[in-house]
């Protein structure tokens, strides 16, 4: 998923006027400093800088991978506006994304509210984070037998209950939802998991100031437990969807795009055009965009939820 | 994050290739030492393993290291290795993929040695040689093999509906009324309450056995789903074939013949799209679901190796200009442009060319070796194994194949085509819907 950057702080001992070993002092801590971060800055430079940089340039080429890349302006950019798959795909994913996040979130509060206040063994608290440990690959290939249409034990109930069988991944109406609910289940632990640990920051003597005055257990959770779990909520929103938005791995092994278009998710799309008919400016182009979407998300969301305050100080 | 590893992974390519360039080497050290080969079908293995035992007993300073890959990872990661100077030196090759590597100049040109050493490309069952040509006039494969596409039969099923093995070999299809085949097709279609898919009061919606299995849409060749009935009327894929500019996907010929056979789905003589997402159409004719399924002569051992399961093969049905048609796709091996071992890899493949390796794969009865010869012992082989292959052969043996489409773009027009025939064969779309797709199709040949 995506680390979120904290604010270096300089741990700096505060002066009053320079000394004359202030500089010396400074420079050491660079040294020491730089060591520290190294391991961390190689990989990040290696792994993130540097091919998001090639991966900009190469949007603006034709490359097929064996070839040269060639400059082509923005060429990439007009035809994706152009492209009915490409907007099928935006609208596809947003489908998706909807039904994960607000499933995924409603859910996990629910569980981390149990788990904070009735499920207070360790070993039903880790069992909830059991679907979270497994592959993604797994979890999807798992699903995609026990739903299948033909063998899956899944529609076998479903005859047995006298109700006709369902094409979870084959028909155009099911195969988002389905998906949607399979990556609900496997993430759904690991969600209540952070909104947990939020939860368990919120002082205990305000519910009890709560319970003298009164208050409903409604009012509770309205009055206390939201506004003063904002903060994790909203970080949590922002990795999840910006998680969510990424979807490939399901979709990958179990329909591949379709019925049709129903799932040529954006990521599987940009995998498409790149790694599949050799594309890899058009793809690139269309994974800067991705890029600029869920950067504008992100802020979107840390501005207008106020991701960045608490209300605790 | 997928993003980002895939950037990595081209970046560093790239950088690999800046340093890998050059290879070649001189002769001496080019003819001797490992040389590695790639093939992606694991039923193969063993006879192509035999093969290179025996080549390394002829060729004693010359080792053959196999590696076989599954199809879907097959060609990315040759592409990487291309790109990362790891490519094998030596690997089974597609029609559908050579046209793409030839131009990129990953392929090494084999006319001289075929020359040099006197391959006798007439051999080859006829035209299978010719595919190999790019069309800059250079050979880049030697052909190893050849498929057909038959109808594998339930027989148990047929016999219970009094359905003779006489009729499934004289079956007869056209576009309008289905001929013969929608007769049989019909007839073995049982309902949950035991009526047939020709009787009166045939529940469509609760079948219980489909006369005809359904693998998928088939994109944009249709090889065994569809195209062993649309080219028995007079239509072909491309202009020309191989090397077509332009797509007919808009001939009413075509569009006819794909409306009938997505109406099947809706009389429920063959199982809805939807419903076939997941497990594999062999799978579904072994658990008693389908009674006939067209697949190709690849799978024979896999229908055949079903327990308790008694299977025929008959011909595809005659078509409406009289005679039957199946696709005729053919593998062949070719040496990577930029192999370090070119006079090892040369004799190699030579090797899998010809009648000596070619033989043992036919002894194995899995697939039809390319030589005649040898597909005349495959065909031994199968019988010896009591399976008869007649229903592939014949096809040979009467001309009566068109051979895989071989284009440029092949991957951008999959791309295209996959959704647009989902949507025909789902019957989401009206077949005419594919004139406004191919356009699409012929804009990627401007």
């Amino acid at each position: 998923m995506t680390t979120l950057a904290k604010p270096a702080r300089t741990a700096r001992p505060q002066t009053g006027a320079p000394s004359p070993r202030g500089s010396y002092r400074r420079l050491g801590d660079l040294k020491i400093a730089l060591f520290f971060i190294a391991p961390a800055m190689i990989g990040f430079i290696f792994f993130y800088v540097v091919p998001t940089i090639r991966g900009v340039y190469l949007s603006f080429t034709e490359y097929s991978i064996l070839g040269d890349p060639e400059w082509v302006g923005m060429d990439n950019y007009t035809a994706i506006a152009k492209d009915p798959l490409f907007w099928n795909s935006l609208a596809v994913t947003g489908q998706y994304v909807f039904l994960n996040i607000v499933l995924q979130t409603a859910l996990a509060l629910g569980l981390a509210l149990l788990m904070h206040q009735v499920a207070k063994s360790t070993l039903v608290r880790g069992a909830l984070l059991l679907p979270y440990l497994m592959s993604n690959v797994i979890a999807a290939l798992l699903w995609f037998w026990m739903l299948d249409y033909q063998i899956g034990v899944v529609n076998q109930f479903i005859e047995w209950a006298g109700l006709p069988r369902v094409a979870f991944f084959g028909s155009e109406e099911w195969a988002i939802p389905t998906q949607a609910v399979i990556n609900t289940w496997r993430h759904m632990g690991y969600t209540a998991l952070l909104i947990f640990a939020g939860l368990q920051a919120i002082p205990g003597h305000l519910y009890e100031v709560a319970k003298l005055d009164g208050a409903s257990a409604f009012q509770t959770f309205r009055k206390i437990t939201v506004p003063l779990l904002r903060p994790v909520l909203v970080l949590v929103l922002v990795v999840t969807v910006i998680g969510s938005f990424q979807v490939f791995d399901t979709v990958a092994v179990t329909t591949q795009g379709g019925p049709v278009n129903a799932t040529r998710v954006i990521q599987y799309y940009i995998y498409q055009r790149a790694f599949t008919e050799s594309d890899f400016g058009y793809g690139s182009a269309i994974a800067v965009i991705l890029f600029l979407i869920l950067a504008l998300v992100a802020f979107i969301q840390m501005k207008f939820l106020k991701g960045n305050e608490s209300d605790l100080d | 994050m997928k993003k980002s590893l895939g950037a990595v992974a081209v970046a560093a390519a790239i950088a690999l290739s800046l340093s890998a360039c050059g290879g070649g080497g001189s002769s001496a050290e080019s003819a001797k030492g490992e040389i590695n080969y790639w093939l992606w079908d694991a039923n193969q293995l063993p006879a192509y393993q035999q093969c290179a035992t025996d080549f390394q007993k002829a060729n004693p300073d010359i080792s053959v290291k196999i590696t076989q890959r599954g199809w879907d990872d097959y060609w990315s990661t040759l592409t990487n290795g291309f790109v990362g100077g790891t490519a094998p030196d030596v690997f089974t090759n597609h029609l559908g993929r050579y046209g793409e590597l030839a131009e990129n100049k990953q392929l090494l040109a084999l006319d001289d040695a075929v020359k040099k050493d006197n391959v006798d490309v007439s051999k080859y069952n006829e035209g299978l040689a010719d595919l190999w040509v790019g069309q800059d006039g250079k050979r880049y494969g030697l052909p190893k093999d050849w498929d057909t596409i038959g109808l594998f039969y339930n027989k148990g099923m047929l016999a219970s509906a009094g359905v003779t093995e006489d009729q499934m070999k004289n079956l007869t299809w056209n576009p309008e009324d289905g001929g013969t085949y929608e007769d049989v097709i019909a007839h073995l279609t049982v309902d949950k309450a035991g009526k047939r898919g020709d009787e009166a009061g045939f529940d469509k919606n609760n079948v219980a056995v489909y006369g005809l299995g359904l693998n998928g849409g088939g994109d944009s060749s249709g090889q065994t789903e569809w195209s062993y009935l649309t080219n028995t009327t007079g239509w072909s894929h491309t202009d020309k074939n191989p090397w077509g500019t332009h797509y007919n996907y808009d001939d009413p010929k075509f569009q006819n013949s794909m409306a009938w056979f997505a109406g099947l789905a809706d009389k429920g003589y063959m199982p809805k799209l939807e419903t076939t997402v997941g497990a594999s159409m062999a799978d579904t004719f072994a658990a008693g679901k389908s009674a006939i399924n067209a697949h190709g002569s690849w799978m024979t051992g896999q229908y055949m190796g079903y327990k308790g399961l008694e299977v025929g093969i008959a011909p595809t049905p005659v078509g409406p200009e009289g005679k039957r048609a199946s696709m005729f796709n053919g593998l062949a091996d070719s040496i990577w442009a930029g192999t370090k071992k070119k006079d090892a890899s040369i004799k190699w493949v030579e090797y899998l060319a010809s009648a000596d390796c070619q033989d043992v794969v036919a002894s194995k009865a899995v697939v039809f070796p390319a030589l005649k010869a040898s597909s005349e012992k495959a065909a031994e082989a199968f019988k010896a194994k009591g399976v008869d292959v007649t229903a592939f052969t014949e096809h040979v043996k009467n001309k009566t194949t068109f051979l895989y489409p071989i284009t440029d773009n092949t991957a951008k027009v999959k791309g295209i085509m996959e959704p647009a025939m989902d949507a025909v064969v789902s019957g989401k779309a009206p077949a005419s819907s594919l004139t406004q797709i191919n356009e699409q199709v012929n804009a990627l040949f401007k």
